[in-house]
């Protein structure tokens, strides 16, 4: 699960670090299963963000995928 | 469900069976079928539909005796469709094209048949096209035995040869001037040389054929009418040998099937008797409602003993009910949504709680049924899809197969009004014993919390022993989630309150919570607000509703209490307004689209379920659950509930009132609960104050409704962000951008500060866990 819409000029900071979000590994998790996805994070305390695109699009479709399994 | 529960409630479901006119033919035709292939023109379709179960679609449909028509729907009302004439069209088109056959590998076993009449000649049919070599020895010199009888004008000879040249494409021998029964055509010497005899010679021969049975302990021929054997072993026989003078084609055809369905049976050494489905005439259970139906008399061929002209056909099919029940489907959004009926869908459901590993295809359709128990009202057989989904939800609980979204919302709503936020359980004040108790559930706290207040302290006035108050859900989210344990703890949760003010009889304001409560405990003394209010009196106020028509609305879970129905009826009526009766009401009333948690788990489905109701009638509608008026309210249907009348506030702003959204709903019940205590009770509450200020603009409210979002989450997700300093910025925009998860669910929101507030410009939420 890859986040496209993610601008390479990216405009979101992590406020505490003062540090631009760079893509990284991030596991995410629901109903016993998980797995791993390339998402923005802070590079320097990992703080992750998901966009609200991917929150309500691809994330949201494998939320029911699972759930439905 | 188990398997034997699964076919039982198959069973019910009788849109299968076939309508009156397909079972009352000893063959089955499809008539709907051809009947729909007429209307349509498509005339080759309406021939393959006959000549699939007539092996002589050209004889049969000039001389059958059209016994299907004695069971035709159509008789109740004025006469029976002319299925032959029909039949007729079909063939008179198409009969003359050449028809192609696909043989089989030729068998080993081969058949004789003794007799060319019409049940013999459908045996060598039969058998011939399943590969079997046939011998057909016919006395006479030509096949078609008792039919040739018929007049040339009525049975042209053109039709009967057209039909029988499909021998000429099967390997069937058919051997003339070939009579049966003695010398080198025994029926020893016959049975000797073939696998199997099929004797069709016709009501004159029986004698004859008696006579070949001379040998068998019973002298005589005796045939098995289930399977047509006789008592020489691999002997057949039937047609008009059996069934006698009143022989009819048709009969004779059904006949030489059943026999073929034997001698099948027969040789690959299978059952002759194992589930053999019907045979023959029978009567159909299937259920058709044909109250709209318009009368129109048969149309008749513009000519005696002409066919139909493509017009008449076209008229005669038009006429046609098509026969089918759907009473449920009719009348139920649901059950439409997925373009079947119950028969499928119970299927569907077994089969998505026996999946091991693999895809539940169902979830969403066993999650939407409103469990209003219309379909079971309205099905001849009283077959219930709500019990079915039920069950069927409790099992996927318990498995841990429920997803967990579908009812998340509606459950953490319940906790919340079970929580100290709302719960309350009091004596009237200064009482220290109630004779009754009133509880008005939850959600008329969340819609109208002033009512609640205004009828307990009428309530207060005029109850002798003392009213008490009982605040809190009943218990229907889990319930209608399949919750059943937590169902069971809410109702003992409940329980336990009402001892504590010493078990007095209940006084409820909602439907829903009457229904849940009764369930739940089944001894409990418990009266509608309404009838209570009916039988002991109104507030005494002036209410004048000029005898304007209101149409009632009953709610779905009140479908059987009789005295509910009555007094809200006779309330409507003292506060002078004139009740209308939407079509379905009663027992037999529509849910509003809440029943079930249908609206979270499709929102879609729901919103069809109200639009439908909604338009039943122009007039304003009146509902005694907020829920109802709320969700006609949602899509602009102009409704009032119960106490509108009550207190008299009938104006266009009660009618036109929109539901109050998901935060404040739960604010409402909140500040109920607090201001109760403090106005009515005199007792001190501390307002909770909200951990940060929130500014929400009303586009930001829209989407937290659209998201099942509260401001309670929100604002979580702000203290957090503020306390810990985890937040992201856009730089573009200047605004913060956070996320915290409380429980199951991810909030997101984007704001920014705003003096002593936070301004929020978005909010949305997931339920994938980050991990690290
Ligand atoms: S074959 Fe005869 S009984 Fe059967 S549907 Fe046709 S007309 Fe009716
Ligand atoms: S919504 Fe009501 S009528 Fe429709 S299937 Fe469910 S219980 Fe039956
Ligand atoms: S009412 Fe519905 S469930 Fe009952 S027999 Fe008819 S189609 Fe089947």
């Amino acid at each position: 699960m890859k986040d496209n819409t993610a601008q390479s000029d990216m405009n979101i900071i992590c406020v505490k670090c003062n540090a631009v979000l760079t893509i990284g590994k991030v596991t995410l998790a629901y109903m016993g299963n998980s797995f791993p996805v390339d998402l923005y994070k802070c590079p320097q305390c990992g703080l992750v963000y998901i966009p609200e695109d991917l929150a309500l699009g691809k994330m949201n479709m494998a939320e029911k995928a699972l759930e439905d399994k | 469900m188990d398997q034997e529960r699964l076919y039982e409630l198959e069973s019910m479901c009788i849109q299968e069976c076939p309508p009156g006119c397909t079972a009352g033919c000893p063959v089955h035709v499809d008539v709907r079928g051809i009947v729909t292939a007429v209307r349509k023109g498509d005339y080759p379709a309406g021939f393959a539909i006959l000549r699939k179960t007539v092996p002589f679609p050209g004889i049969i449909s000039r001389i059958c005796t059209e016994p299907c028509k004695n069971s035709c729907k159509r008789n109740e009302l004025d006469e029976s469709i002319e299925v032959r004439q029909l039949e007729r069209s079909c063939s008179d088109k198409c009969g003359s094209a050449e028809q192609k056959i696909l043989l089989p590998p030729l068998k080993s076993q081969k058949i004789a048949v003794i007799g060319a009449g019409l049940s013999g000649l459908t045996v060598a049919a039969d058998m011939a096209g399943k590969g079997f070599p046939v011998a057909i020895f016919e006395a006479g010199n030509g096949i078609g035995g008792s039919i040739l009888e018929f007049s040339e004008e009525i049975l042209p000879r053109g039709l009967m040869e057209s039909d029988f040249s499909i021998f000429d494409k099967l390997p069937v021998e058919i051997k003339l001037n070939a009579a049966a029964g003695k010398d080198e055509l025994s029926l020893e010497l016959i049975s000797n040389e073939y696998d199997a005899v099929y004797i069709g010679t016709g009501y004159e021969s029986r004698t004859a054929a008696d006579s070949w049975f001379s040998g068998t302990p019973e002298k005589r021929l005796v045939i098995d009418s289930g399977t047509l054997l006789t008592n020489i072993p691999k002997v057949f026989a039937g047609g008009s040998l059996r069934t006698g003078e009143s022989r009819t084609a048709v009969d004779s055809i059904s006949d030489g099937k059943i026999a073929a369905n034997s001698i099948n049976r027969f040789l690959q050494n299978a059952s002759l008797t194992a589930s053999r489905g019907k045979e023959g005439s029978y009567n159909s259970i299937l259920y058709t409602d044909i109250s709209g139906v318009k009368t129109s008399p048969a149309v008749k061929a513009y000519e005696t003993g002409r066919g139909y002209s493509e017009d008449e056909a076209r008229r005669e099919a038009e006429r046609c009910i098509l026969c089918q029940c759907l009473e449920c489907v009719k009348k139920c959004e649901y059950l439409a949504n997925y373009k079947a009926y119950p028969k499928k869908y119970v299927r569907e459901v077994y089969n998505n709680l026996s999946i091991v590993m693999g895809i539940h295809h169902a979830n969403r359709m066993i999650n939407s049924c409103a469990l209003c128990g219309l379909c079971k009202e309205l099905c001849p057989n009283s077959l219930d899809m709500g019990e079915v989904c039920i069950d069927a939800r409790r099992l996927m609980v318990d498995r841990g197969k429920m997803p967990p979204s579908t009812h998340d919302f509606p459950l953490r709503d319940m906790a919340f009004s079970n929580s100290e936020s709302f719960l309350l359980s009091k004596h009237q004040p200064g009482m220290n014993s109630s004779s009754i108790v009133f509880f008005p559930g939850c959600q008329l706290g969340a819609t109208y919390p002033s009512y609640v207040k205004k009828i307990y302290e009428f309530l207060c006035e005029k109850t002798e022993g003392g009213i008490g108050l009982m605040l809190g859900c009943c218990g229907a989210p889990a319930f209608w989630g399949g919750q059943q344990k937590l169902f069971e703890d809410t109702i003992s949760g409940f329980s336990e309150r009402l001892k504590s003010l010493g078990n007095p009889s209940v006084v409820t304001a909602c439907p829903s919570c009457s229904y849940m409560l009764k369930l739940g405990i089944p001894d409990l003394k418990i009266e509608s607000l309404w009838s209570y209010l009916d039988r002991t009196g109104l507030p005494e106020i002036s209410r004048n509703g000029s005898g304007r028509k209101l149409a009632v609305h009953d709610s779905c879970v009140s479908r059987y209490d009789k005295d509910l129905h009555e007094s809200v009826r006779s309330i409507i009526r003292k506060s002078g307004f004139e009740v209308e009766e939407l079509p379905g009401n009663r027992e037999k009333t529509t849910c509003c689209g809440y029943g079930g948690l249908m609206i979270y788990a499709d929102r879609e489905v729901a919103r069809r379920v109200i639009g439908r109701r909604i338009n039943e009638s122009e007039s304003d509608y009146i509902s005694y659950c907020s829920m109802c008026r709320d969700n006609f309210a949602s899509q602009g249907k102009r409704s009032y509930h119960i106490l509108d009348l009550i207190f008299s506030e009938t104006d266009d702003s009660s009618a036109t009132m929109k539901m109050p959204g998901l935060s404040q709903r739960q604010e409402s019940r909140a500040r109920l609960k607090t201001s109760l205590l403090r106005e009515l009770w005199g007792e001190e509450v501390k307002d909770e104050l909200p951990e940060v200020k929130l500014t929400i603009p009303e586009r930001v409210q829209s989407i937290m409704e659209d998201r099942m979002i509260l401001a309670s989450d929100i604002s979580k997700v702000v203290a957090y962000a503020e306390n810990t300093g985890n937040r992201f910025k856009n730089t573009l925009t200047g605004n913060y951008i956070a996320y915290f998860q409380p429980q199951r669910v991810t909030y997101w929101v984007e704001y920014s500060p705003d003096g002593d507030s936070f301004l929020i410009h978005n909010t949305y939420s997931h339920r994938l866990e980050i991990t690290d």
